[in-house]
């Protein structure tokens, strides 16, 4: 197991220089080159421009520029903002708590939901809850997360007006952490829509398969409570190959979030991404996409890893 | 790496579906009282196969349903300029943002363009592209797959890391980078769905030939001397079709929201082509005093992607020999 933890480490680095490298290729891709925006501006002199170059290191060739880029990555400088003129490290760091807050929120939400969803649904299968999980579900899959959004935005807090329908924390008299909650409940259901509808079919499905299984037959026959047939047999292995499909899904998140911090005003990542697409601040939109990969990257092995400790008949090379 | 890579996991994750229904749950010696409140799991009885077939029938039937739902919204998209009412991007100075009326059925927009022609002239470019996209990244998966799985050895490992490096990158980001920087039409949102949509297909159809070519027919073939390219076109390809049409038919539906997404956050099909996308980022500012048009299309694509989904899924059960559910 600790050889495989190791191996699986140590692969994941050539895939991280790849996604440095394609990063950096994009950026030098974009019409313009990296300094358009300062190149753009009409009141700027041919000197000015120059010396924003050389400080930037724009005026030295490609490829070394690519090995400045790489270098600077791995000490874990990400280079400085081209609108908040601070580095790009700090810039990504204010907003990314609100992020992982806003994640946190929705996959509770979805693990809540979804768990109490499948096992319903598995206790009869084909029964009327089972058939009402599985309509809602695939509602959750076909709707567009943005759309979901507008309509709780549109019912919830304009309609209804019970819930704010956008920022982090009420701009007058708000700040302590009821008021957060609030603000935190219709982003947070709206990251967790497609995850909610996902994974309850998962667990409905891996539910039925385990109880179908001849040690929950042995289990009942030696006469085991129900109860704990239900909760330390079935459950227990139901529940493991979930680790995977949480692991999986992280680039659900990510869209979820560019999407519901756009719509709901969140202060994140995804919103700092979008907003430095309107200023072409590529160095934010670099440290992003690269940040975006290492979760998606981090989250697949976490997902084997844990997968492999929790069920012991998983025997890795 | 996509807007896709969730769902379509999720679409190959669907197909473990239950094929276990025990009949133990007879072999419970729980108390009555107990049983009330902790209902047994999978203790229902096997089913005959006449409940098996109802069951079947009622899946084939949310399928037909399905198809009858993407007929009509094929039909009228076609033949749009006679379905319409107004054209796409006709201007009415007299009623803008009209409620809904006789002369304008879903109302009028910010501009003054009336709401039902453009959900109808919209599902043409929604459906266009969700279509284009999937041919796409259909061609490119079977290509990708086809060769990594026949040829293995470095090849195989070569591009099986690609799509390790392709599926670590966030979707949603690149997409926006390239869209926002470049400026999109339905061309190039077609060309870059399909480019970042082809992994899954690819990883499936590796897998199957990879099992295949060691069947003995693929062996008899290679010993009368078939060349690659036949052998793998006329005798591994025929075989996987099944997954092919299926994974095809689930993806239009991905790239339909995909498309959508983008267009939302106005970067993907420019705004003067009308798609449900484009309504739905244009009635943005609007959709508080005049939430129809925000809920008109996003009811529509909601639509058009549930009866996709029943298709794909219909398809999926058709194709499959142990048949079950």
């Amino acid at each position: 197991m600790l050889r495989y933890t190791v191996r699986r480490l140590l692969g994941a680095v050539p895939l991280l220089l790849g996604v440095a490298v394609i990063s950096f290729v994009i950026m030098q891709l974009a019409p313009g080159g990296p300094d358009a925006l300062f190149a753009r501006n009409g009141r700027m002199s041919q000197e000015q421009l120059d010396a924003i170059r050389r400080n930037m290191g724009l005026d030295r060739p490609v490829h070394e520029q690519l090995l400045v880029w790489l270098g600077n990555l791995a000490q874990g400088d990400l280079g400085t903002s081209y609108s908040q003129f601070r580095p790009v490290t700090a810039v990504i760091w204010d907003v990314f708590p609100n992020t992982v807050l806003l994640m946190a929120a929705g996959l509770g939400l979805s693990l809540v939901f979804s768990l109490a969803f499948g096992i319903l649904a598995a206790r009869r299968q084909y029964g009327f809850v089972d058939n009402l999980t599985s309509f809602v579900s695939y509602f959750g899959l076909a709707m567009p997360v943005f759309w979901f959004g507008l309509m709780l935005q549109l019912l919830f807090a304009v309609r209804l007006g019970w819930l704010p329908s956008a920022g982090k924390y009420a701009a007058q008299g708000g700040g302590d952490v009821w008021d957060l909650l609030k603000h935190l409940v219709l982003p947070a259901f709206t990251i967790a829509i497609g995850s909610i509808a996902a994974w309850s079919r998962y667990v409905r499905s891996s539910t039925l398969e385990e109880a179908g299984q001849d040690y929950v037959r042995t289990a009942r026959a030696k006469g085991v409570r129900e109860r704990q047939v239900v909760a330390g047999h079935v459950l227990r292995n139901a529940l493991i190959p979930l680790v995977t499909v949480v692991g999986i899904d992280v680039p659900l998140y990510l869209t979820g979030a560019v999407l519901t911090e756009t719509i709901f005003s969140w202060p994140g990542m995804g919103r700092l991404f979008f907003d430095s697409l309107t200023t072409r601040d590529y160095p934010v939109l670099m440290g992003t996409l690269v940040l975006g990969a290492v979760l998606i990257i981090l989250g697949n092995l976490v997902a084997d890893i844990l997968y492999g400790l929790l069920d012991p008949r998983i025997k890795y090379g | 790496m996509s807007l896709n890579s969730a769902s379509e996991a999720r679409a190959g994750r669907a197909q473990a579906g239950p094929t276990v229904t025990g009949a133990e749950g007879g072999a419970t010696a729980a108390l009555p009282a107990t049983r009330a409140l902790l209902p047994e799991f999978g203790g229902r009885p096997a089913r005959g196969p006449l409940q098996l077939a109802l069951l079947r029938l009622r899946r084939a039937k949310l399928a037909l349903i399905g198809l009858a739902v993407i007929a009509i919204l094929t039909l009228v998209a076609v033949f749009a300029d006679a379905v319409a009412p107004y054209g796409q991007n006709e201007i009415d100075l007299f009623s803008i943002t009209a409620s809904p009326s006789s002369a304008h059925w879903l109302g009028t927009d910010e501009l003054g363009r009336d709401e039902l022609s453009r959900l109808i002239y919209g599902g043409r470019v929604s459906l266009l592209v969700g279509v284009a996209a999937a041919l796409v990244s259909t061609a490119i998966g079977i290509v990708v797959g086809a060769v990594a799985g026949y040829y293995g050895g470095w090849v195989d490992a070569t591009l099986m890391r690609l799509i390790d490096l392709v599926l670590a990158f966030p979707a949603i980001f690149l997409l926006l980078i390239v869209f926002a920087l470049r400026g999109g039409s339905v061309l190039s949102v077609i060309l870059f769905l399909g480019l970042f949509g082809w992994m899954w297909l690819a990883r499936i159809i590796r897998g199957q030939i990879l099992a295949l070519k060691a069947r003995e027919f693929i062996e008899a073939a290679r010993a009368v001397g078939v060349p690659d390219g036949r052998l793998i076109v006329r005798h591994l390809l025929p075989n996987v079709v099944a997954a092919i049409i299926v994974s095809t038919t689930l993806s239009i539906a991905t790239y339909m929201l995909a498309e959508a997404t983008l267009s939302f956050l106005g970067f993907g099909v420019p705004p003067e082509t009308p798609t449900w996308g484009n309504m739905l980022n244009a009635a943005r500012p609007n959709y508080t005093t005049h939430p129809l048009l925000a809920i008109a299309p996003g009811l529509t694509l909601t639509a058009a992607v549930l009866a996709i989904n029943f298709v794909g899924d219909g398809l999926r059960d058709a194709f499959d020999p142990r048949g079950g559910r």
